[in-house]
């Protein structure tokens, strides 16, 4: 399986975290890594993926979060 | 899980639309049971910052709004320090915002409150502000940036909550050290309880809910996601029936409170509104809630709405019933400029 690059969005306002996402899945064809740095980002991120009905998975690391969609 | 986030922000528009009207019936000025921008104002004249005096009062909404959110995200677990974002850029932006919502006479969510009102010049606000949201959208698609915001220390994020808690100290023991106006809208009011209780309650909710009248259009048109604006609705049909039952709507163009009938300007302020609110990633309400979360950018954004309401008056920028100012023209169109101006020197290349 490649390595994705992981898209960092910790510290950027809304609604970023959520276009990068989307920007990232369209070049990876439906799969990406984020990290973000707050609760907000995270449920944002995760809403979208579920919103296209993609799996998203979310792992604590440290104060970050990591959410694996696809 | 999904459900129960329209549920809440559903109710919280509904609670919102409620107490808004309960505030106008109690004294508020009409349809204007909440004005973020308004409010800021009259506070910026309570403490002198501008002589017009038809609008000095040191609102409790707004210190109730930072205080709730600021309670609630501490019970949350959710207040998290953060600045660094482009500080003064936004300071600036947050000036623009007020001047836009001073040429239409009201922010983005006293918008909504008067087109539950009836008030007709409101949906050109609404044209003009989801027109400035696009433009913020092409320039959120085209990699703008601020830069990102970085850990701050609990001393930086919590101290717009502790000059707050002063405030509220202030209010409720020497509130004769504040102006207050004696004609006009600053010295129409609701007791000062039910303000308070309004704002903390509501503080509170938009806070768990992350309710936004910017990011309701923005991310119906980026996303289809409709869950911030299904609030916005809610807000709206909750103050139109509350108002057809105390007997404050008025459908019509004129004649309309604190309000004028100019279009095109009406359109212009609100887009300069909605262009300024994308590019700082909340609309003004937003910002009060995120300051007291801890988000320094936003408490420094909030400044910039307490300077452009001072402004706005010692400039004469700001409009009245009787329509928009020369200068609060030249202003707005100079906020649109700068919009723009910023977007094109913001946009980074990512790598990702």
């Amino acid at each position: 399986m490649n390595k994705i690059d992981m898209v960092d969005a910790r510290g950027l306002s809304c609604p970023q975290p959520v276009i990068l996402t989307k920007k990232a899945l369209e070049k990876n064809g439906g799969t990406a890594v984020i990290a973000v740095d707050n609760p907000v980002s995270r449920d944002n991120v995760k809403a979208f993926a579920e919103s296209r009905d993609l799996k998203v998975s979310v792992k604590e690391d440290g104060e970050d979060y990591i959410l694996t969609i696809g | 899980m999904k459900k129960n986030r329209y549920i809440s922000i559903i109710s919280m528009g509904v609670i919102m639309g409620i107490f808004s009207v309960l505030l106008v019936y109690l004294g508020n000025p009409k349809n204007m049971g909440f004005c973020i921008a308004c409010f800021v104002r009259d506070i910026a004249g309570s403490l002198g910052m501008h002589n017009a005096t038809a609008v000095q009062y040191m609102r409790p909404e707004v210190v109730g709004l930072v205080l709730g959110a600021f309670v609630m995200s501490l019970i949350g677990k959710e207040f998290k320090p953060t600045g660094g974002s482009s500080p003064f850029i936004r300071f600036i932006l947050g000036c623009f915002v007020t001047v836009g919502a001073l040429m239409f006479l009201g922010c983005p969510l006293r918008m909504v409150l008067r087109l539950g009102g009836g008030d007709v010049n409101a949906v050109f606000g609404l044209i003009g502000f989801s027109l400035g949201i696009g433009a913020g959208i092409f320039a959120l698609n085209k990699g703008f940036s601020l830069k990102r915001s970085y850990n701050q220390s609990y001393t930086e994020g919590s101290l717009f909550g502790i000059v707050n808690i002063m405030l509220l100290v202030m209010i409720l023991f020497i509130p004769q050290i504040f102006i207050a106006s004696e004609k006009g809208p600053g010295s129409m009011h609701a007791p000062m309880w039910i303000s308070l209780i309004a704002g903390l309650v509501l503080g509170a909710m938009a806070q768990k809910t992350r309710l936004c009248m910017v990011g309701g259009i923005r991310d119906a048109f980026l996303f289809k996601d409709f869950y911030l604006l299904s609030g916005f609705a809610a807000i709206f049909v909750s103050s139109f029936i509350g108002n057809i039952i105390t007997n404050n709507f008025h459908l019509s163009m004129a004649d309309q409170p604190v309000a004028h009938t100019n279009i095109l300007w009406n359109i212009l302020g609100m887009a300069l509104v909605g262009f300024a609110s994308v590019l700082l990633g909340g609309c003004p309400m937003r910002q009060l809630i995120l300051a007291g979360s801890g988000n320094s950018d936003s408490a420094v954004t909030v400044m910039g709405l307490l300077v452009g309401g001072a402004l706005s008056h010692t400039l004469n920028l700001a409009s009245s019933p009787a329509g928009p100012t020369l200068n609060g023209k030249i202003a707005v169109i100079i906020g649109l400029i700068f919009c723009f101006a910023i977007t094109f020197a913001n946009i980074q290349k990512q790598k990702n």
